[in-house]
């Protein structure tokens, strides 16, 4: 046996890594775009109101989220597979030609899709569903993506060195497998093009599903996207860059073991809190209601692992912003799972549902511990693929300060809308009439719709900053040895 | 066990697989045996209506108003009755909503007339005071897709049986039948009879002059509709 160490081969990484900071940007410039058009309409026709077709509330709003799911958080989660799956596997993408090739296929193949869904969604084109808006064209190449993703995990773990998986392998391994299920069932439609015998728009199916069980299979799926996208494979991040850059053993196994197998059976269970009060069978909103608080468990549990991680060492939160950057997003999915909870008790619930404590809650968790995970792996990631130093620590830090409160205002201003606008929706006078009108709940959120929008921005410059200081690192950092690249990431002043 | 199993790539899988997936087996197929039925009055989509329904998905007005009815007095006092499960039966795709930027519109055909929202999908805030919901203008101008709406009528009468053409009980007693053309021209000349009632309400002489000329714009579409919510 040889004692060289491995030469790991991050050309893919890489490329998911750069569309991970473009399409971050764009989805969050378009956020930005939404919270002002929401604060003030007249954005909605800034470009001129002969393009505001494309340019309005409605419109933006799928291209937002599809954009911040399937585009940031997904390249990142790959971005990091094809970095941490070769390292704890201790395999090559090199060692495989077959690997390598499938590996750039997935990427270029996304990189199509995610042009076909611009395309698409600023057509119009779209199911309506949220989290699932592409049509059978599109879903049927998001299929071939996946598969070509799975072919790159069983692939790498069937010619792997390391006999044991590590537990982030076991989270990439639930993605996969949670996603292609949730997306399959949801996705079930029938192309009218065929059915008709070439009439119509060639692109247009209808839903297999109708009202209730549409709704149903549509936020099963919708809840576990959440899962499976914006928690369990960030879990996967964290597992492996927290212990990496402290230097740290992760806390407890067992704790690990206990959270991962929790939080596979709890997830599913709990889709019904998006239905509660809705049309569907009351077991199922009372199932969704009770397995969502169960939830805490499993997710403080991986949370305090990771924290606990820290036990002794917190001297390096102070020291290093990267560690900065994990801490908070794994403070933010204790307090967005602890939130969540309390959303799914019925009768907070009744008050909670359709108003912005929902959107609140959706940023301090994508803002606070997706994004903060995907930003923290990617700088942990840098100096080891590029072989230089991170160009500037201080930068790093002035970002992690700026998001931090653009987060804060974000949700905190979300916070106070939704609860002001759930309680005027109910209120009633001393007659037992209704006490508002509509349009009252809506001009009394402008000042939050305002502040929001400002904290938006301030998250916003945080990642130009972070692309910024990316680029710079890849072509300006100083050069490093791989000694320097144990732990603690090196970083220039 | 568990070190063995996490030496065991395949089992390892198939156990998170079926952990993962039994929810969904218990939860998702007792419901589907017994799919919703129509409660009385409920009636498919006409071509018209069908149409003016894409004109929504295609502006995902559903990111901003719901299409769900709770059942507190507040809503019902607001909204009217609250929403019955039947009365969902054609929605392909449901369009509840997540979100209430703007107010439910599940029967929004009870109390708001073609003319409203002839001038509040023009300029909202001229309406309503205040409001921050965009104005839709390219709406009448663009023309309705009649041809893929009436695809999805065919489809979904094929596929999922759809009682087109059969007579369906109302809830004063008698029963209506919603038309499915035979043909395509067929559908058109229907979907301009209704527009051309649509039209009558409204007071935009551009649309008044495109629907004469057999042309129907996206607004008429989406009116009707709104209109049928109820
Ligand atoms: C214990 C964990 C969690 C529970 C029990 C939970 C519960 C909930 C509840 C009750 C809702 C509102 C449903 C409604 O009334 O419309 C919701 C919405 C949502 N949550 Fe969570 N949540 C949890 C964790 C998270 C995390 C960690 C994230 C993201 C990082 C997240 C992202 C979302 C999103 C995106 C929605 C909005 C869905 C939509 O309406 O489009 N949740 N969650
Ligand atoms: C600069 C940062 C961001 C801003 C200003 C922003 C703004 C917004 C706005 C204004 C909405 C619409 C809310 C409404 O309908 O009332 C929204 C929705 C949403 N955003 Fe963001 N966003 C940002 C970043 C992100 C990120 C990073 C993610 C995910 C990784 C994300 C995921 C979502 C989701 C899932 C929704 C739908 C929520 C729901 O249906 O309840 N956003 N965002």
């Amino acid at each position: 046996m040889e004692n060289r160490p491995l030469e790991y081969d991050y050309t893919v990484a890489k490329m998911f890594m750069f569309m991970a900071i473009v399409l971050g940007i764009v989805g969050m410039t378009i956020g930005v775009v939404l919270a002002l058009e929401l604060a003030f309409p007249g954005v909605n026709t800034i470009l001129g109101s002969g393009v505001a077709e494309f340019t309005n509330f409605s419109r933006l709003r799928p291209l937002h989220t599809d954009a911040v799911a399937y585009g940031f958080t997904l390249s990142g989660i790959w971005a990091t597979w094809y970095y941490v799956g070769q390292r704890v596997l201790k395999v090559s993408l090199k060692e495989s030609s077959f690997l390598m090739a499938v590996a750039k296929l997935h990427f270029w193949l996304y990189v199509l899709v995610v042009a076909a869904v611009v395309v698409s969604l600023f057509a119009g084109i779209t199911t309506s569903k949220e989290y699932a808006e592409f049509e059978w064209p599109i879903d049927i190449a998001v299929v071939v993506v996946w598969v070509l993703w799975g072919v790159s995990i069983f692939g790498l773990i069937g010619i792997r060195r390391e006999k044991a998986l590590y537990i982030s392998v076991w989270y990439y391994i639930a993605t996969f497998l949670g996603v292609a299920m949730l997306y399959l069932f949801n996705n079930m439609e029938v192309p009218t093009y065929f059915v008709s015998g070439g009439i119509g728009a060639w692109y247009h199916s209808v839903s297999m599903y109708a009202g209730t069980n549409d709704a149903l299979v549509q936020w099963w799926f919708g809840h576990n996207a959440v899962a499976f996208v914006f928690t369990v494979p960030i879990i996967a991040m964290i597992y492996y860059f927290l212990p990496k850059e402290s230097g740290q053993a992760v806390y407890s196994y067992k704790l690990s073991l206990l959270a991962f197998w929790g939080l596979m059976f709890v997830y599913l269970w709990a889709g019904g809190h998006h239905l509660l009060y809705s049309t569907v069978p009351d077991w199922m909103q009372t199932m969704g209601s009770i397995f969502s608080v169960i939830l805490i468990l499993p997710s403080w549990g991986s949370a305090i692992n990771m924290l606990l991680t820290m036990k002794g060492e917190w001297q390096q939160v102070a020291n290093s912003p990267l560690i900065k950057f994990m801490v908070l997003a794994s403070t933010f999915y204790m307090f967005s799972t602890l939130e969540g909870p309390i959303q799914a008790i019925k009768s907070v619930n009744a008050i909670a549902h359709f108003t912005d404590w929902i959107v609140g809650h959706v940023h301090d968790g994508v803002l606070g511990w997706v994004a903060f995970m995907v930003i923290a792996a990617l700088y942990h990631m840098a100096p080891r693929v590029f072989k230089r130093e991170i160009y500037s620590k201080s930068l790093m830090n002035a970002q992690f300060w700026i998001q931090t409160l653009g987060v804060v205002l974000y949700f905190s201003s979300m916070w106070i809308a939704g609860i002001t606008q759930g309680m005027m929706w109910r209120a009633h006078d001393e007659f037992g009439n209704l006490a508002y009108s509509f349009i009252d709940t809506v001009t009394v959120l402008h000042p939050y719709y305002t502040i929001r929008a400002v904290g938006g921005l301030l998250y916003l410059v945080g990642m130009f900053m972070w692309a910024y200081n990316m680029y710079k690192t890849a072509t300006a950092g100083r050069a490093v040895e791989e000694a320097e690249l144990k732990n603690a990431s090196p970083m220039g002043a | 066990m568990f070190h063995w199993l996490e030496k065991r790539p395949f089992l390892f899988a198939v156990g998170v697989f079926v952990t993962i997936a039994f929810a969904g087996l218990i939860e998702i197929l007792p419901d589907f045996a017994k799919a919703s039925r129509p409660v009385i009055g409920t009636k498919p989509y006409s071509v018209l209506e069908l149409a003016g329904r894409h004109v929504y998905i295609k502006n995902s007005c559903n990111a901003c108003h719901s299409q769900l009815i709770r059942p507190f007095k507040a809503e019902t006092d607001r909204y009217g009755h609250y929403s019955l499960s039947g009365e969902y039966a054609y929605d392909r795709p449901f369009l509840w909503g997540s979100k209430r930027t703007g107010p439910d519109l599940m029967r929004v055909g009870n109390y708001r007339t073609t003319d409203w929202h002839e001038h509040h999908m023009k300029n909202p805030a001229s309406v309503v005071p205040g409001s921050i919901m965009p104005g839709y203008p390219w709406m009448f101008t663009n023309a309705a897709d009649i041809d893929t709406a009436y695809a999805e009528m065919l489809t979904v009468k094929n596929v999922f049986n759809v009682p087109y053409n059969k007579p369906i009980p109302t809830k004063d007693g008698g029963t209506v039948t919603v038309k499915l053309p035979d043909t395509l021209d067929g559908a058109k000349a229907e979907a301009l009879k209704e527009a051309k009632a649509v039209a009558a309400d409204m007071k935009s002489k551009e649309v008044k002059d495109m629907v004469a000329r057999g042309e129907i714009p996206e607004i008429v579409a989406l009116i009707a509709y709104l209109n049928s919510l109820k």
